[in-house]
């Protein structure tokens, strides 16, 4: 191995009181590289994010696995040490912008907090650097925006805001938890843009979460498709496209909306409700919704090389007839 | 036709924006400056438009919840700014909202079950009939009964949403608004919302107006897609004809701008994104709100507003260079 992974977790898992909800989630993220998560709403996506975050609470505990950062391992409990990293190494756009800030702050102020927190400007010289950011994620009249409250801005505008804040550190690694949901598709294009030009100029590597698939099209290196808690499939951008081979993957590709399908007309959707936390079926976990399951189902698929090399894996006993399913 | 249930005329809300200055005069951001539409009985029109330019204040305008500038809102053939307590109530009942952000919708402190609960309580649902109904509503919007007695904190991003679509309907609402209310969904779960949307559309004769920036799903779910750009429309077409000929070029830009979920097509796309910059909504330019970005901007672009004239039925177009290409002339020629 050359280079020490910008991001590299192994066997992570998280319970909420005696249920797990991440269940031993292995993956990597290499120097430079813009890795996209996706998978069904309650997969366990965001506590994944959060957790390399070091920012789970409650009753949400990390039961088991290591994180390193660039080599170093992560002390993901100790708050004091992940404290250090958030807003310099590492750093997260969350869903729902407008919760995520302070209302009572204004936005200028939020942006430019982390540089001052961490010591890396003055307060004056962060205020400046944070209206600069502010234009950069495409925010008309920065200065002026930068006084306002959160409360006076847009849903996407206050989305850009949080965008803002996290790329202002350029961090080693940035979590982009489904950054552009509020975002009309040009200014979506511009803050993608954005991501690209912050990966190329600060090798900064990149974790995007969405729903979005033509967000991960456009942007993704590699996919990490996480159903039930785990990633059931992983592989480089095109070939996950072209050739999924994991049976959820095959149903989500062929959900998406697609600009020349017949309009109001029933969408189709995968049958089924994803279990509740407490009713996962044993082995494999898309057992109770899969058109492909069998008694064999029952034990749980590992995670493996399909096709040549290493590179694309996927959690199914039946990943060679995934190809024929419609 | 009738006459439709909802018309907006001549919308204006303006906000006033702190300067930190005492004297001098004071910026107003122009939020929504002049929209018209209507919207009929089961129909479903789409707004689309770029972050910032008044989709959801227009929202908000029509539901009291933000400062009305100038202009009329008429539901049911009746100015809402005219109505009395009773009749302000009973309106609340026949229009209702699935906002953009799920966290500040929901309180907290209670479980989904109590929220959603909560407009049937109001509207005097007795105890036993809520609970079945709740089930029912949670049911429609796949989550499981299971889930009734958590709290917001314990549910994902696309959970939390779909309970506050739960609670949109449970009062069987005649106008829903929805601000962006599957943005936040998978799109398996958004493919269930839609098609749930439709079905009661079609059962209820439901009316909504439908905010979104995902292109595809408004495509799929409006008949009339409206195009708003700095607070105006810029475009309002039926959905199939805006789709196959987008006149207005900011419409053009936003439609190409949409990502193909194909990594080889959209990497091979070669048309230029944006240039230049959104206006400031405190400075308006006098003429065409989308001049300091438009690639078909003519002399007099800057100066004269275009206004919305009728190029197709149905089909409204507010741009000077386009009008002319398909009428001959335009407010360019005469005045310029
Ligand atoms: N604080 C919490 N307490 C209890 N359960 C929780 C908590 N946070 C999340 N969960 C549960 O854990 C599961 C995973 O949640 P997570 O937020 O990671 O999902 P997600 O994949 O990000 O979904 P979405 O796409 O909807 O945002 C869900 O079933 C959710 O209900
Ligand atoms: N309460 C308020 N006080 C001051 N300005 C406001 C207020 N609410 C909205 N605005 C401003 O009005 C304009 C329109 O905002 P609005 O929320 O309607 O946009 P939108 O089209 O819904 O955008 P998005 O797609 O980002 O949600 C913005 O410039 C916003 O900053
Ligand atoms: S292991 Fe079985 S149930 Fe799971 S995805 Fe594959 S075929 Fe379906
Ligand atoms: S009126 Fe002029 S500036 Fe405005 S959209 Fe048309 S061509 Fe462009
Ligand atoms: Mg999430
Ligand atoms: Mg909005």
């Amino acid at each position: 191995m050359a280079e020490a992974k910008t991001l590299d977790i192994r066997n992570l898992s998280i319970g909420v009181g005696e249920h797990s909800v991440v269940d031993g989630v292995d993956f990597s993220i290499g120097q430079r590289e813009i890795v996209a998560l996706v998978g069904e709403s309650g997969s366990g996506k965001s506590l994944t994010a959060l957790s390399i975050m070091g920012l789970l609470s409650g009753s949400v505990r990390q039961t088991d696995g290591t994180a390193t950062l660039e080599g170093e391992q992560l002390d993901l409990g100790n708050d004091t040490a992940m404290q250090k990293l958030r807003g310099t190494s590492l750093s997260m756009i969350f869903q729902e912008p407008v919760a995520s800030l302070n209302p009572l702050l204004s936005v200028g102020a939020q942006v430019a907090e982390s540089l001052i927190v961490h010591g890396r400007a003055t307060k004056a010289d962060a205020w400046d650097r944070a209206v600069g950011m502010l234009r950069d994620v495409g925010i008309p009249a920065p200065e002026q925006r930068a006084r306002q409250l959160p409360s006076e801005l847009s849903g996407g505008m206050c989305q850009r805001v949080m965008i803002a804040s996290a790329l202002i550190a350029e961090p080693r690694l940035l979590i982009a938890d489904e950054p552009t949901t509020a975002l009309d598709v040009t200014i979506q294009a511009q803050i993608l843009h954005l991501m690209r030009r912050l990966r190329d100029e600060t090798d900064t590597s990149v974790l995007i979460i969405t729903h979005d698939m033509g967000v991960v099209a456009s942007v993704a290196d590699r996919v990490c498709v996480m159903y039930g808690g785990r990633i059931v499939e992983q592989a480089e951008v095109h070939e996950l496209f072209a050739a999924p081979r994991h049976p959820y993957t095959k149903l989500l590709l062929a959900t998406i909306p697609r600009m020349d399908g017949a309009r109001k007309t029933e969408l189709f959707s995968i049958s089924g409700m994803v279990p509740d936390v407490s009713a996962w079926p044993e082995g494999c976990r898309f057992r109770t919704r899969c058109p492909l399951a069998t008694d064999h189902c029952a034990s749980r698929p590992p995670l493996e090389p399909v096709g040549e090399g290493n590179d694309h894996v996927t959690a199914c006993w039946h990943s060679d007839k995934v190809e024929g399913l419609a | 036709m009738s006459e439709p249930l909802l018309s907006v005329k001549g919308l204006k809300v303006h906000f006033p924006v702190a300067t930190g200055k005492l004297f001098g005069e004071k910026p107003v951001v122009r939020a929504v400056d002049g929209v018209d539409f209507t919207l009929n009985k089961g129909e479903t029109l789409g707004i689309v438009g770029e972050s910032g330019c008044g989709k959801s204040t227009t929202g908000n305008a029509i539901l009291g919840l933000a400062p009305v500038t100038e202009g009329a809102i008429h539901f049911d053939g009746r100015n809402v700014a005219a109505l009395t307590g009773r009749e302000r109530q009973a309106l609340w009942r026949d229009l209702q909202v699935v906002f953009q952000d799920p966290v500040s919708a929901l309180d907290p402190k209670r479980t989904i079950g109590q929220s959603i609960a909560e407009p049937l309580a109001i509207h005097g649902v007795g105890k036993a009939d809520r609970r079945a109904r709740v089930d029912e509503l949670m049911e429609l919007v796949g989550l499981r009964a299971g889930q009734r007695d958590r709290y917001p904190n314990e549910l994902s991003g696309g959970q939390r949403q779909r309970v506050v679509i739960a609670r949109a309907l449970a009062l069987e609402p005649r106008v829903v608004i929805c601000d962006e209310a599957v943005s936040a969904l998978d799109v398996s779960i958004q493919s269930q919302v839609l098609n749930l949307l439709l079905r009661l559309q079609r059962d209820l004769g439901l009316s909504y107006l439908f905010i979104s920036h995902d292109l595809s799903v408004v495509r799929h779910i409006a008949d009339r897609i409206a195009v708003m750009y700095l607070g105006t429309v810029v475009e309002e077409a039926p959905t199939d004809a805006l789709f196959a000929r987008p006149l207005h070029p900011y419409t053009e830009a936003l439609l190409s701008a949409v990502p193909i979920p194909d990594p080889r097509a959209e990497r091979a796309k070669t048309a230029r994104p944006l240039q230049g910059d959104v206006p400031n909504p405190m400075e308006m330019p006098p003429g065409c709100p989308f001049v300091a970005r438009c690639p078909l901007r003519e002399a007099g672009c800057d100066v004269i507003r275009p206004a919305p004239v009728e190029v197709a039925p149905g089909h409204r177009l507010a741009c000077h260079v386009r009008e002319r290409e398909i009428t001959g002339a335009s407010a360019l020629d005469t005045t310029g």
